[in-house]
């Protein structure tokens, strides 16, 4: 099964048996942004910094900036969204994922928080 | 997920809280800092939900957070206080008749707008209703100009509810039926559980609806048997928003403030002929020399609503350009949001005023890209008062 890592931006990551790295917001993110009336996506092959913002969430109220997990470059976004972006609110940890990238570092990973730890992050918000 | 737009600014001191903080907490509202209140910006059901129920049923909001105020002149004449808050407004008050309601501006000398009103008669004095954030400089205003003459009181121990939507007429005529007689603009006081309640027809949401001033220890017992009403729910100041954006309403703050004249801010409705140049009672209020100037030549901007293409919505302070000239400003956007409605993002904003009509097409930026803007007639959604 895929190793899931999370970040304080509230981002799932989810690595791949490929070695890339499937990038996504939390069921804690999208409560907190509310109904999601767009995302834009980065463009593919996209080479990102780690914290670089590379896609955005509109809600109803705000603009929210989703950012780069890890260093590397963007290899496939998830189209459904553009048409669809309240999926993020209905299935933001498996269908609604925003994009996939290759890691520069596939040891960075381990570098991201676990479960236990990110619900020990929650906690302290 | 840093979110970059539409948070209000951190007050210092401590926040206020409406005499329905506790109903809020208790339906599960996010509360959040508005104008010095902690208020729900939604519920559980969420903005979209909100919002179109509001459309489609009915809603109940908390506006307790707003001014409310009587005005009374020490005669005791309606017309006199009528008179004199005319010096501050420029709106028609003197033909105000007790039982009705109007729209009017607070004006600067220098003919900006210091903040946006409701003003009931009855039969011997005005009752104001003012924003939150203005509310105290608006009662300092009053004091300075007509307090010698006027008795003028903020009725701070007063909630204030707002009911909207093709539902509200129905809930509210089941604790007091007298309500359903009324039309759009009419104001009256009801009794509701035994409480003197001020009901007006109106509201912010562009559906017919009413507001419903009461005494603050009344509030929760009363908003409780409102939202038993079938098909009631309560709404937050996210869903109010977009909800006033839609019909085309004003948010002061957002869309006026005292840079901004009436004639920029496309309200000359809300100067009625007697005030205008010629009129009976015409220059008599602050400001009166620039607004009744524009009036006859017109302004150098105004007030439009604005479509975006696609489905971003164009936030507050979105710079909007000539499509053949991107590196020149002429106007920019005061207030957007995503319609739910609509479906699609709505916005207002102040152009040029030889690119005000419907129809102009214009560009935009987001977030480094250009959105073509088109010009369009407000409201957005038809108002569906009750005439």
């Amino acid at each position: 099964m895929a190793e899931i890592r999370y970040t304080k931006d509230h981002e799932w990551v989810r690595l791949e048996e490929d070695g890339t790295a499937t990038v996504g917001i939390t069921d804690h993110a999208q409560e907190a942004l509310g109904d999601i009336v767009f995302v834009e996506l980065p463009a593919t092959d996209r080479t990102v910094v780690e914290g670089e913002s590379v896609a955005v969430v509109e809600s109803v109220k705000a603009a929210s900036d989703i950012y780069a997990p890890l260093a590397g470059k963007v290899v496939e976004i998830n189209d459904l969204l553009t048409e669809d972006p309240s999926l993020v609110n209905r299935d933001p940890e498996d269908e609604a994922w925003f994009f996939r990238m290759e890691l520069d570092d596939a040891d960075a990973f381990e570098s991201l928080m676990d479960e236990d730890a990110y619900k020990q992050f929650l906690e302290t918000l | 997920m840093d979110q970059h737009a539409a948070t209000p600014p951190v007050t210092p001191e401590p926040l206020s809280r409406t005499p329905l903080h506790a109903l809020h907490l208790e339906l599960g509202g996010r509360m959040v800092p508005f104008a010095g209140y902690e208020m729900p910006v939604q519920y559980p059901a969420g903005i979209m939900t909100e919002h179109t129920h509001v459309r489609s049923a009915c809603g109940l909001f908390d506006v307790s957070h707003m001014g409310q105020i009587s005005l009374r002149h020490r005669s005791g004449s309606l017309h006199d206080a009528a008179l004199a808050l005319e010096r501050l407004v420029p709106a028609d008050i003197v033909a105000l008749k007790p039982g009705r309601q109007r729209y009017a501006l607070f004006t600067t000398p220098d003919g900006g707008i210091s903040d946006d009103l409701m003003v009931a008669a009855e039969a011997d004095q005005l009752f104001l209703v003012v924003n939150a954030g203005p509310k105290l400089a608006d009662l300092a205003h009053l004091q300075q100009h007509l307090g010698a003459e006027c008795e003028i009181a903020l009725l701070a121990d007063r909630a204030l509810l707002a009911l909207q939507g093709p539902g509200a007429e129905a809930a509210l005529a089941a604790l007091a039926p007298e309500v359903a007689a009324m039309r759009f603009m009419d104001f009256r006081r009801v009794s509701i559980d035994g409480q003197d309640c001020t009901v007006s027809r109106s509201g912010y949401t562009g559906e017919d609806g009413f507001e419903i001033g009461l005494p603050s220890a009344a509030a929760e017992s009363i908003a409780r048997r409102l939202l038993a009403q079938p098909g009631v729910l309560p709404i937050g100041l996210g869903a109010r928003d977009s909800l006033r954006l839609e019909a085309g309403l004003c948010l002061y703050g957002s869309d006026l403030d005292t840079g901004t004249s009436p004639v920029e801010a496309a309200l000359e409705w809300a100067i009625q002929k007697s005030r205008r140049f010629g009129g009976a009672r015409g220059d008599g209020f602050i400001g009166a020399q620039r607004i009744l100037t524009e009036l006859e030549n017109g302004a150098a901007r105004r007030r439009v609503g604005l479509r975006p293409d696609g489905r971003a919505p164009l936030r507050a302070g979105a710079p909007l350009f000539l499509p053949d000239d991107p590196a020149t400003p002429v106007g920019h956007v005061t207030s957007g949001a995503f319609g739910p409605t609509l479906q699609a993002p709505v916005a207002m904003g102040y152009v040029e005023t030889a690119l005000a009509q419907p129809g102009t097409v214009l560009l935009s930026e987001l977030r480094g890209r250009p959105v073509s803007v088109t010009v369009s007639p407000t409201p957005f959604v038809p108002p569906t008062y009750k005439r």
